[in-house]
């Protein structure tokens, strides 16, 4: 079979589309590296959707973590503890068990039958459980630069006259962004990075359709050779997370361009703030 | 364990539950939570140990132990930690099974033959008459090695940051004092870069901890292994039959974790305080001039 061939067959294997076996034998290269990266479109899926709804969900709770009124501050605090004081892994299981447990038939909400079988499948279940944690950890590092926030910025405001939504939307949330995008930036590297959690932790994948690091543990697994898929999987990842960092270098570099000197390179080096 | 858990269809409410709680295999769950325990009290030293070679390799003069040292350390940057858990202890566990065959096997056979990982019996690791005990810990060991290189790279990552950080006029001191390289690096780098140090090894210990569940993936019998067997539904043919509990264990799970960081909040909290006091930092700063 030629590599064409294979790359045809296998590069949507992981959404459903193409040969509907796994291949069984002869694992070529050409093969591994085809459905490795067809497994690489459910990481990238989860990690874009979750940093997506995450970043709004961030900023209103980090808000509401800034809030006066307790009312809003503390579940805020809570929710914020919850999730960065346990493991990723825990969550996912946790998620998993509690989803199932719903009713198979559907909720019945004001004569609506709401289905809730979805919920189960990975592709909801799992991104949920990545949107809160994310949200978590981006609206602990909102917070922190929402208090770094130079005062003077805020009076300006006032001066000016802005209130509520236009004080918040030109002077806070902008100056919020520049201050926590390096922060922001690596937080993204590791939730993009948690997306090879999803397919081990009680999350089903239906029909052998998974992410990356399923197919090379597949394929580690068949081959007994783990010096071949880890690599390949390792090198698309790196990749991504090379990307990755170019994107957010660029939101940094407009989030800061009002600013001539300001803009640090974000540099492809772990802070470790998670 | 009880007596009177003899006969366990008869108990009923708090009695049965008392005695299913203490049942053998719940003794072997609540044992696994000392498994967990101490995988981070070994980790974590050998970790901050590569670490700190790590880094003093990522600033070597030789070359290739620079290069090896960056490569090291960027390493973690890009890929998921999960790879290398799944990677380095079947990785290790070939090669040392490898040397072993080139030693003790009298065969020429390959050791790779088509999709199989073939060496005779006296090179298997552990040895298959070997008892049951040797293969868990052989496991863990790999588990060890495993969360010890990954973290071992972060620390060196936060290691090397501490040292940029310590003060370029400190060192600058020591070598007009005549201290060789040597002697500035023991006597000036190393002492003054903890402080720098801890905020980013306190962030590592949590998620050092948050790591720990992934032992489920190596195989090693911990606490997700235990909650998941004892959860599952439990057909009247078992002792204690039980429909799916898993929820709740891994309820006990979460709260075990959220205690254990909130506890090392706390600790390293304290930490953090007693070792900015006196060092020209800003939170040193703030400790001189007291509660304002």
């Amino acid at each position: 079979m030629s590599c064409a061939q294979t790359i045809t067959d296998y590069a949507l294997r992981s959404i459903g589309i193409g040969e509907r076996l796994l291949p069984r034998t002869d694992f070529d290269l050409c093969k591994q590296i085809t459905l490795i990266g067809s497994g690489l479109i459910w990481n990238l899926y989860f990690a874009f959707f979750a940093l997506l709804v995450g970043f709004f969900l961030a900023t209103a709770l980090a808000m509401a973590k800034t809030s006066g009124n307790p009312w809003l501050r503390k579940p805020a605090d809570g929710f914020v503890f919850l999730f960065r004081g346990s493991p990723l892994f825990i969550q996912f299981f946790l998620a998993y068990e509690t989803l199932v447990l719903l009713p198979r038939a559907g909720i019945e909400i004001f004569g609506f039958t709401v289905e809730t079988s979805w919920l189960t499948k990975a592709w909801a279940g799992a991104l949920i459980v990545l949107i809160l944690n994310t949200t978590a950890y981006s609206a602990q590092i909102f917070h922190g630069a929402l208090q770094s926030v130079p005062k003077g910025d805020i009076e300006a405001a006032d001066a000016y006259g802005l209130t509520g939504w236009h004080k918040f939307r030109r002077v806070m949330w902008p100056t919020m962004l520049r201050l926590a995008w390096p922060s922001y930036t690596n937080e993204a590297i590791f939730l993009f990075h948690a997306t090879t959690l999803v397919y081990f932790s009680g999350f089903p994948a239906f029909q052998q359709r998974g992410d990356a690091l399923y197919y090379a543990t597949y394929f580690a697994d068949r081959t007994f050779n783990p010096f071949v898929a880890y690599p390949i999987v390792a090198t698309y990842f790196i990749i991504c997370t090379l990307i990755l960092i170019g994107l957010f270098g660029m939101v940094n570099r407009r989030l800061n361009r009002h600013l001539p000197g300001a803009v640090t390179r974000l540099k492809y080096r772990p802070e470790l703030v998670r | 364990m009880f007596a009177q858990c003899a006969d366990p269809a008869s108990l009923e409410g708090l009695a049965w539950l008392m005695c299913y709680l203490t049942s053998g295999k719940h003794m072997l769950f609540y044992a696994s939570f000392g498994t967990v325990l101490l995988l981070l009290a070994i980790t974590a030293p050998i970790a901050l140990l590569f670490g700190f070679g790590g880094a003093l390799a990522s600033r070597s003069r030789i070359a290739p132990l620079r290069w090896f040292g960056k490569l090291y350390t960027s390493m973690v940057r890009g890929v998921p930690d999960i790879i290398f858990f799944l990677f380095v202890p079947i990785a290790l566990d070939q090669g040392l099974e490898w040397l072993r065959h080139q030693v003790l096997c009298d065969t020429d056979a390959p050791v790779r033959q088509g999709n199989d990982f073939v060496v005779c019996a006296a090179a298997k690791l552990p040895l298959s008459s070997s008892p049951p005990w040797v293969h868990d810990v052989y496991g863990f060991t790999l588990a060890v090695v495993a969360f010890s290189v990954v973290f071992g790279a972060f620390a060196a990552n936060v290691l090397h940051g501490a040292m940029q950080a310590v003060p370029r006029a400190q060192l600058e001191t020591a070598e007009a004092f005549g201290m060789s390289p040597r002697q500035v690096s023991r006597r000036v780098l190393i002492p003054q870069m903890w402080t720098y140090a801890v905020p980013g090894l306190s962030n590592l210990w949590m998620i050092l901890i948050k790591a720990t569940p992934l032992l489920f993936l190596l195989g090693v019998e911990d606490i997700v292994y235990w909650a998941r067997e004892l959860g599952g539904t439990k057909t009247s043919a078992f002792t204690y039959p039980h429909p799916d509990w898993r929820l709740y264990y891994f309820l006990a799970i979460l709260v075990f974790y959220l205690l254990m960081t909130w506890v090392s909040e706390r600790i390293l909290g304290r930490l953090t305080r007693r070792l900015s006091a006196g060092q020209a930092t800003m939170g040193g700063e703030a400790l001189r001039k007291g509660p304002a």
